[in-house]
């Protein structure tokens, strides 16, 4: 059973979930208060929302060989437009459809740089990354723009039984889920992240597969930066999303994705934001200094490296050949 | 000028080794950007203003001059802002614990080159990307700092705020820190080990190829481990300068300082993927950001974040640059 | 078998009966093989024979299982490559393996640099670095960056650095494969003077031409054995093509061969006129109709593989026309070539063919999937029956449509990549080397289902190195030699003799047979 890729993962999600549950006995309660539920796993899941879903995008992109570091800055951008935009007057809905827009253009942007000139995708994205808060600051012109807009709440705050921000998350990893299997846009990304050459040479349209990707990601990134902003009733440039590229790419990996590209695993990730989040929530509740998570999330990220390298499997594997008898005999017999 | 001028100077373009080629752009936008402030700006063109730009950026320096070392190689350290803000830390509790300040300098580069050298190790050995190992790195680091104080910690040492406040003279009333000082030594340093040492070719070697490097017999694990150690005691001693430039110590003391210093390697013309570039033009990177940061400040109505949205221009402009520069080899 | 005198010194190296096993294979076995200063010595072999394998055991890459190797009399044990620098074993490599990033001075002399007072001393190394490129009459400024200089050059001041070291062993691996005539020759004269001045001189090449030019003796390898050793002066060209591939007379089958029931006057499926690429192959007339295999002929590095990535789209083409179906094409990628009913099985299975991490299901219906676009999914019940549909023809094991493609034999893996072409349904299949590496079972199904889809009427191109299978499934070959095609055998006159004669014929013309 340990064999499963997903073993670990699970098992260091539950030890969490048993540790809080002793140090915090309520932590397991469920109230039902005006029609929603509350309490210590519910919290889990609305603060864990944002980086859920940009995790979501980050899989994709990371199944295709590639990375997205300027999912944060984008994110304090949909939060900037959106609050100026309602702060100016409009309404709500508007505001978040424009926010959106802004963000898949610059989704267009991170895959143009990838796809079409072909620059390694850490640094493509490392432009925006640095860019983008400026932008973001630019927007809000370095105010912290606060908004009350009953609609805007709903996003990031609202509750429909369980809170509206890990509906939407759930409802984009089932339906990229969805997407992705029930069509072959799953196979294909796989396909152009495990072997890019082969798949070219296969027919594989991976320039525009990677691009859509980054499109993507900028999406989920934009959708997240809305329940942030809307979760404080505010858009602060410099904070929001701050390292949660960092959070979803840790989620990610714990998850089972190779950071080498190729198979991914979307409940992987789900279970990785979750282990993420849980964890957070156990530094709180055991009394740590909450901003020496840090620590404990640099111990997660170095254990499941050293646990997914090739090379600790060798070190602790018995020394034999792996080969299969009758692929030998076939070898060979080759000439 | 007339058409003889004009291909004898062609000529002389032409004969330039085109590795040198970012470096010099680098320095025409760093005479660029400087003019243009000079034109704009009374007062601007002062040689105190020069000399601030070094001792305003002297950390920033020293921590490009380690991240030349990384990003030479191919590799990459999204570790040196952490490390940087924990160096503060470290300091500013042994001093605050009684340490004399020498004991405590020298447990901040000890515990910065040793989680440098760690990182190397990890990469090395077990054969993870730089990018995550160092990611992790740098929530460790930013974590440790915090496991030490919450808050931000004053440095009332008197060597250190002597060291702090202290000047050199220049004459006509210009004046250097100590700092400034340090962090031209490290570079003459690195740049001493760079170019004549081997290992600073292996450096290069691995950068340019590692698999050729193996094949002619370099050390090239001891090289890929050891940037990332020499990396780890550039922030460390980054970290002090920012310390003596802040006199606390803080945890959040340099966020996102990493990506300046990368900014600032890649616009002085390295190539991430390795094998190219120089500490001089890391340099000069470093004085292009903080002639821009100089030039929003005397533009008085400019803000702040219009120095993020410049870098991240110029990032851009010399990575297609540098690109371009790939797509032709001589 | 040996029939070449050794010369009257002591060898430099002397190799005892040596055996190099990997995991499950064995590359080399008992092979003696001796190099005497002053000699250049060349090593052949077709892919697979050992060659490389050999080098590597010399130059401390690999470590021999059993035998022995002598440098100077004393046995050494090589544990890694700079331990055979150390000994005076140098290597030049196919790919030029020098730092392209540094100057030429600063590759000649990386990791033994003079220096002084723990510094490198610049001024010494440069000094130094311009006495080797002298020593092999090379003009060129060693400041000067290695990659401002073609690879000619680059190949030149890896001998430097070679020399370096003081080399007494040089050993050449395909150096010329990718120079001119002209490079080639200046190449040459180094190596001559190398010689001369009693450097032993190990040469690996698969130019025919080149070998006969250079060396003093040949020794031939196949499948990891030796063959025999040879002198250029008393073995003709046919002779030592012959030994290379191992054709043992007697042994041949029937050749069944198909009579040419095509009509007069039908449009060929493809047709290449002058189709050429620069450093790549020389351009090149090919029609290839329904329903005939057309081999491709010609020793390992002959442009056979680079032939086929032209007609795919996979390279694009500098002069030249291709048609497709009566209609002119410039391709831009494999992509648009597969939308005419073009396909191409790569050699290489593993960079260019398998997705390893998925399984034999997805892999099976890559291409086609990518064809129809990623909104059109083939359904995971057309898929299973495609699937089992394949499993059952080519006789893919495990039966097991979920299998991860990794976990496959090479020759099972190859059934598949097979698959994913043939239900494309094609009109030309292009298979560059199907059978290579594949058991003798798998070979032989591979070969029927080729005659059977061109009884069906697609058209295939059909590459191997194995004389015997190109002859054997063909309708007519087509000879490459030193990347230019050479001749174009039809009909009766195909014999494995003639195809023979046509890659050794060294007057450049062949047997050509217009067809």
């Amino acid at each position: 059973m340990t064999r499963h890729p997903l073993f670990w993962p699970v098992a260091a999600l539950v030890g969490l979930i048993v540790l809080n549950a002793v140090v915090n006995p309520s932590f397991l309660e469920v109230r039902i208060q005006n029609g929603a539920l509350y309490g210590g796993v519910v919290d889990i899941l609305r603060n864990g929302a944002p980086t859920l879903l940009i995790a979501v995008g980050m899989t994709l992109v990371i199944a295709t060989r590639g990375i997205d570091l300027s999912v944060g800055a984008v994110a304090a951008i949909a939060g900037a437009i959106a609050c100026s935009w309602i702060a100016a007057g409009g309404d709500a809905p508007t505001a978040m459809l424009l926010a959106l827009a802004v963000c898949v253009l610059l989704g267009l942007w991170n895959g143009f740089l990838v796809s079409v000139v072909g620059i390694q995708p850490i640094i493509a994205t490392l432009v925006l990354m640095t860019a983008g808060r400026g932008g973001a600051m630019l927007v809000t012109e370095g105010q912290i723009i606060t908004v009350d807009d009953p609609v805007y709440r709903q996003i990031g705050a609202g509750f429909v039984v369980l809170p509206i921000a890990i509906l939407i998350s759930l409802g984009v990893l089932l339906a990229v889920a969805a997407l992705t299997r029930g069509t072959a846009l799953g196979m294909l990304v796989e396909s152009v992240g495990t072997n890019p050459r082969a798949s070219r040479l296969a027919g594989v349209r991976s320039r525009r597969i990677v691009w859509t990707v980054y499109v993507f990601a900028g999406l989920c990134a934009g959708v997240a930066g809305l329940m942030i902003s809307s979760n404080v009733n505010a858009a602060d440039a410099n904070n929001a999303g701050l390292w949660i590229e960092m959070d979803a790419i840790l989620a990610v990996v714990i998850g089972g994705t190779s950071l080498a590209g190729g198979r991914y695993s979307l409940t992987g990730t789900l279970v990785g934001a979750l282990v993420i989040q849980t964890l957070t929530t156990t530094v709180y509740s055991i009394g740590v200094p909450p901003d020496a998570i840090l620590v404990f999330k640099a111990v997660v990220v170095i254990a499941v490296c050293l646990l997914q390298s090739p090379r600790t499997s060798e070190l602790f594997r018995p020394r034999r050949r792996a080969e299969p008898a009758d692929t030998r005999a076939q070898e060979v017999a080759a000439p | 000028m007339n058409v003889l001028d004009v291909r004898r100077v062609k000529d002389r373009v032409d004969r330039i080794p085109r590795r040198f080629l970012p470096v010099i752009a680098t320095f025409l936008v760093f005479v660029l950007t400087f003019g243009t402030g000079s034109v704009r700006y009374e007062g601007f063109a002062s040689p105190q203003v020069m000399t601030n730009l070094f001792v305003d950026n002297a950390f920033l320096i020293v921590l490009a001059v380690g991240m030349t070392f990384v990003i030479l190689t191919g590799g990459i350290d999204l570790s040196v802002g952490a490390v940087a803000a924990l160096s503060t830390m470290i300091a500013a509790a042994t001093l605050e614990a009684g340490w004399p300040p020498l004991a405590a300098a020298l447990a901040v580069l000890a515990s910065g080159t040793a989680l440098g050298l760690l990182m190397g190790l990890v990469i090395h050995f077990f054969d993870v990307q730089p990018f995550i190992v160092t990611l992790a790195g740098m929530f460790l680091a930013r974590g440790l700092c915090f496991l030490i104080s919450v808050e931000s910690v004053s440095i009332t040492d008197p060597v250190f705020r002597e060291l702090a406040t202290g000047t050199i003279s220049l004459g006509e009333g210009v004046t250097l820190t100590y700092s400034v000082l340090i962090a031209l030594a490290v570079v003459l340093v690195a740049v001493y080990v760079l170019h004549l040492t081997r290992f600073g070719r292996t450096v290069y070697a691995v950068g340019g190829s590692e698999s050729s490097a193996r094949l002619m017999g370099l050390p090239t694990g001891r090289v890929r481990v050891g940037v990332y150690a020499v990396s780890g005691f550039c922030s460390a001693l980054g970290g002090l300068l920012f310390s003596l430039y802040m006199l606390s110590g803080y945890g959040l003391h340099g966020v996102g300082m990493e990506l300046d210093v990368i900014a600032a390697v890649v616009i002085g013309g390295t190539l991430l993927s390795g094998g190219v570039g120089y500490v001089a033009g890391s340099v000069a990177g470093v004085l292009v950001l903080g002639t821009v940061q100089t030039i929003i400040s005397f533009e008085g109505t400019l803000s702040s974040w219009w120095t993020k949205i410049v870098i991240g221009v110029l990032l851009l402009v010399f990575i297609i640059f540098q690109r371009m520069m790939m797509r032709r080899p001589g | 078998m040996t029939d070449s005198p050794a010369p009257p010194t002591d060898p430099v190296v002397d190799i005892r009966g040596i055996t190099v096993d990997f995991p499950g294979v064995r590359a080399l076995s008992g092979v003696d093989f001796q190099l005497f200063p002053g000699e250049v010595h060349a090593l052949m072999g077709e892919n697979g024979a050992g060659k490389s394998t050999l080098i590597k055991a010399l130059t401390g890459v690999h470590r021999p299982t059993a035998g022995e190797i002598r440098l100077h009399g004393e046995r050494v044990e090589f544990t890694a490559p700079v331990q055979a620098q150390n000994a005076g074993i140098s290597t030049v490599y196919q790919e030029v393996n020098l730092c392209p990033n540094l100057s030429v001075a600063e590759n000649i002399l990386l990791g033994r640099e003079p220096r002084r007072l723990g510094a490198i001393d610049t001024r010494a190394c440069r000094a130094r670095a311009a006495r080797l490129l002298e020593r092999i009459g090379l003009s060129i400024d060693p400041g000067s960056g290695l990659d401002s200089h073609p690879i000619a050059v680059q190949q030149l001041v890896a001998i430097a650095r070679a020399l370096a070291v003081d080399a007494r062993v040089l050993v050449l691996d395909e150096p010329t494969s990718s120079l001119d005539t002209d490079e080639v020759a200046e190449l040459f004269r180094i190596v001559r003077q190398l010689r001369d001045e009693g450097v032993a001189i190990l040469f690996v090449s698969h130019f025919l031409e080149q070998v006969y030019e250079i060396a003093d003796r040949m020794t031939v390898l196949r499948n990891g054995a030796l063959v025999g050793e040879y002198l250029p002066s008393r073995t003709d060209r046919l002779e030592l093509v012959s030994v290379m591939l191992g054709r043992e007379l007697g042994v041949l089958e029937e050749v069944e061969r198909r009579s040419e029931d095509r009509a007069p006057g039908t449009e060929p499926v493809l047709t290449a006129h002058g189709l050429g690429r620069s450093g790549s192959i020389a351009p090149f007339d090919l029609e290839i109709h329904a329903g005939e295999v057309v081999g491709l002929a010609g020793l390992l590095g002959s442009g056979r593989t680079e032939m086929a990535r032209l007609l795919f789209g996979a390279d694009r083409a500098d002069t030249g026309t291709l048609s497709v179906g009566g209609r002119t094409v410039r391709p831009r990628g494999p992509r648009s070539m597969i939308a005419r009913g073009v396909a191409l099985c790569s050699e290489d299975r593993k960079a260019e063919g398998l997705i390893a991490d998925l399984t034999v299901r997805d892999n099976l219906i890559l291409a086609l999937q990518a064809a129809r676009g990623w909104m059109r999914p083939v359904s995971r019940r057309a898929a299973d029956a495609l699937v089992a549909e394949y499993i059952d023809k080519l006789d893919i094991r495990p039966a097991d449509p979920g299998a991860v493609m990794s976990t496959l034999s090479g020759g099972n893996q190859q059934k598949v990549l097979l698959a994913r072409w043939l239900v494309t349904q094609p009109d030309l299949l292009i298979l560059d080397e199907p059978t290579r590496g594949i058991d003798v079972g798998a070979k032989a199904q591979i070969q029927k289902v080729v005659a059977d889809l061109a009884a069906d009427g697609m058209a295939v191109l059909f590459i191997s190195a194995e004389l015997e299978e190109v002859v054997r499934v063909s309708d007519r070959v087509v000879v490459l030699r030193d990347r230019h095609k050479t001749a174009e055998l039809t009909g009766d006159a195909i014999s494995v003799d003639d195809v023979m004669g046509a890659i050794a014929a060294h007057d450049g013309q062949g047997t050509a047979v217009a067809s």
